[in-house]
């Protein structure tokens, strides 16, 4: 007896919707051992990691603040995917955009006008995107590997924000600590409600709104899906495979560097050695999850938010280790990747008296 | 002092030489698997848990071996069973090993480890300057050297690698001519994940005989570029890895130096050096093309 996979004549609708929220249930079983093998009770940890943090107002805004950036960044990385261009480098982008975004209240601090938010989220975009324009003119004009050149792009855009904390950009009233000066008010997005949300959350949702109607009625998106599914035909159709690989690298960093600006202006007021806790790798999670669909994503980007804070949260109550959140959103990429198999294909049994028959028939 | 520098170069070399050495096989078989960071991460977290608490380095190393060879038989699940993508199985395979390293390897933090111990060859190992350098390594230094030779002779000169590059550069030919394309791409993988969870423990063993989180710190990243840098040539990874080794080492010295350059800049070297590397060999596409395996990356299912 065997088991092999059948190709569909058509691509499964029910599966396409099922597959994510199977993922999401075998991903829980699995969170369930883990919580065994970790010695506590698995029903109290899923709990504790996945249901209480929705239960209470100030986590639930926490949620709020981690899905934000996670949406953001996915979104751009989505498009990048649905065009085959493997950036997996939007960490890297996410830093280099919030570099570039808080130069302006960082080094100019006394520039405190209305114009000055608009300003560094601009600067930020611009920074990620000409971050994000590296490994895509590489490859465009060298035929380089953008998987492996974005990525070693994430390892320089740390060491350089390490090196500006600790060194030029360090405050001067800081006792030698490694962080900036905190930004002024009017380098702090305004905040919503009494947590730390601010209005990052609604630019965030404008954006998956407004990519959402990109993809599916123009023009620029149809040549996305169409270069992604059959270049060939894309290049017949009048596309260019280049200008979409510089297109979708410099939306996808752009969108990963206005995230890291808001992070640093919304949530932490000034620059740390370290300012984000893998937004931009948790988000291949959440492109995948969202089935590279910006509203999904949305949905996609709650449920890895959730990690995050589940994992603090069982920590604090339980001792278990945070990278429990780690090794859950590791194995919810493997999940989401291994059902999304059956919107393709379906499995047939095949015993040896089956297979005889065939060979009868 | 060039001694020591040389010493230092080889240790930084070896992992990069071992891990990229058991990706060139996979590669050549036609899979790219993008996890080697993961695979090697879990081979240093696994490799230091198990000859901490045995009091065995060679314990500590098989058992590293098993645990890389296990990570990849799950990506092989996945990519030759489910036919799942090749590029976002990879990732899910490093993002999972980053994490469960960190939980498996937080009670370790900050114990002293197990270095391996240095092998001694009577007579040669006494020479002057040749005997440090060349003769009192630890045995997975030779192993590295071994297996380049090995991967190269088998590749290269049996009817095994015949069958293995076949399947790798047209799967539906090598399909049609009755070899398991799957069984041949899973043993790949296999030998893949094996190499990387030894490269792993060379790193926790030996490299820096301590359990610190990340501390593969982009290397597997690394001994991917340096399959491309090789151009799929086994024996062109040894000259890439000593490469990468020596800008590693000079990075380090330049910094105990104090240059006057910081050391952030100093540390991005290997990274930077690794684009330019990437973009010299990609440009030249008469050197790529030729070895470049042509079902690299495509998933194949058998059709009965």
């Amino acid at each position: 007896m065997r088991i092999e996979l059948i190709k569909r004549k058509e691509h499964s609708q029910l599966m396409a919707m099922l597959s994510p929220i199977l993922a999401v249930g075998l991903t829980l079983v699995a969170a369930a051992i883990l919580f065994v093998l970790s010695g506590t009770d698995p029903l109290l940890g899923l709990f504790k990691f996945f249901i209480e943090p929705l239960l209470d107002v100030w986590s639930l805004q926490e949620v709020v603040v981690k899905a934000t950036p996670l949406v953001l960044i996915a979104c751009g990385l989505s498009v990048c995917y649905l065009s085959n261009n493997w950036n997996i480098g939007a960490e890297g982008q996410f830093v280099a955009g919030a570099l570039c975004g808080s130069a302006l209240p960082i080094l100019y601090p006394e520039f405190e006008t209305a114009a000055t938010l608009p300003l560094m989220l601009l600067f930020g975009v611009i920074g990620g995107a000409l971050w994000a324009l590296i490994p895509a003119i590489l490859k465009t004009r060298f035929n380089t590997n953008e998987i492996l050149t974005s990525l070693m792009l994430v390892y320089v855009a740390n060491l350089l924000l390490d090196y500006l904390v600790r060194g030029p950009w360090r405050d001067p009233d800081g006792y030698n600590f490694p962080e900036s000066r905190m930004f002024s008010d009017a380098a702090t997005l305004p905040g919503i409600g009494d947590g730390r949300m601010s209005i990052a959350a609604p630019i965030t949702l404008a954006v998956v709104v407004i990519l959402a109607l990109v993809l599916s009625r123009t023009i620029k998106g149809f040549e996305i899906r169409v270069m992604g599914e059959s270049p060939r035909a894309g290049a017949f159709a009048g596309f260019s495979r280049k200008g979409l690989t510089l297109f979708s690298f410099a939306l996808a960093g752009g969108l990963a560097g206005l995230a890291g600006t808001m992070e640093v202006s919304g949530s932490l007021n000034q620059l740390l050695p370290t300012i984000s806790p893998g937004y931009g790798f948790t988000a291949i999670i959440v492109a995948f999850l969202g089935r590279l669909n910006p509203i999904a994503i949305l949905v996609a980007g709650f449920v890895l938010a959730l990690s995050y804070i589940g994992g603090e949260a069982v920590q604090a109550s339980m001792g278990v280790s945070d990278k429990i959140a780690n090794v859950i959103q590791g194995l919810l990429l493997f999940f989401v990747l291994g059902c999304d198999t059956f919107i393709n294909y379906r499995l047939r049994v095949v015993t040896s008296r089956s297979s005889g028959e065939k060979a009868g028939a | 002092m060039f001694e020591a520098v040389l010493l230092t170069v080889i240790t930084a070399a070896t992992p990069l030489l071992i891990a990229a050495v058991g990706e060139l096989v996979v590669e050549r078989s036609g899979v790219l698997n993008l996890g080697v960071e993961g695979m090697m991460i879990i081979g240093a977290v696994v490799g230091f848990a198990v000859a901490n608490q045995t009091g065995s380095g060679t314990l500590g190393v098989l058992a590293a071996i098993l645990a890389g060879m296990a990570m990849s038989a799950l990506f092989a699940f996945l990519v030759l069973r489910l036919v799942t993508n090749q590029v976002a199985s990879g990732l899910a395979l490093t993002i999972l090993g980053l994490g469960l390293s960190g939980m498996i390897g937080e009670s370790f933090i900050g114990i002293p480890g197990l270095r391996l111990p240095e092998l001694y060859i009577p007579g040669l190992s006494d020479l002057p300057f040749i005997g440090p350098v060349f003769f009192s390594h630890d045995a997975v230094v030779y192993i590295g050297f071994a297996l380049v030779g090995l991967v190269s002779y088998v590749l290269f000169r049996t009817r095994t690698g015949l069958i293995l590059r076949a399947v790798g550069d047209n799967h539906v030919s090598a399909h049609a001519l009755g070899y398991s394309v799957l069984k041949v791409r899973f043993l790949a993988i296999l030998f893949g994940g094996g190499c990387a969870g030894l490269a792993g423990a060379y790193m926790s063993l030996a490299y820096t005989p301590q359990w610190v989180e990340n501390m593969v710190s982009g290397r597997g990243w690394i001994a991917l570029a340096l399959v491309v840098f090789a151009s799929w040539l086994p024996m062109r990874i040894i000259a890439g890895a000593y490469l990468f080794g020596a800008v590693t080492v000079l990075t380090f010295h330049a910094q105990a130096q104090g240059i006057g350059i910081p050391s952030q800049f100093l540390s991005c070297l290997p990274y930077l050096a690794t684009i330019a590397v990437l973009v010299v060999i990609s440009a030249n596409r008469r050197l790529t093309l030729v070895n470049t395996p042509a079902c690299l990356g495509k998933p194949f299912v058998p059709d009965r």
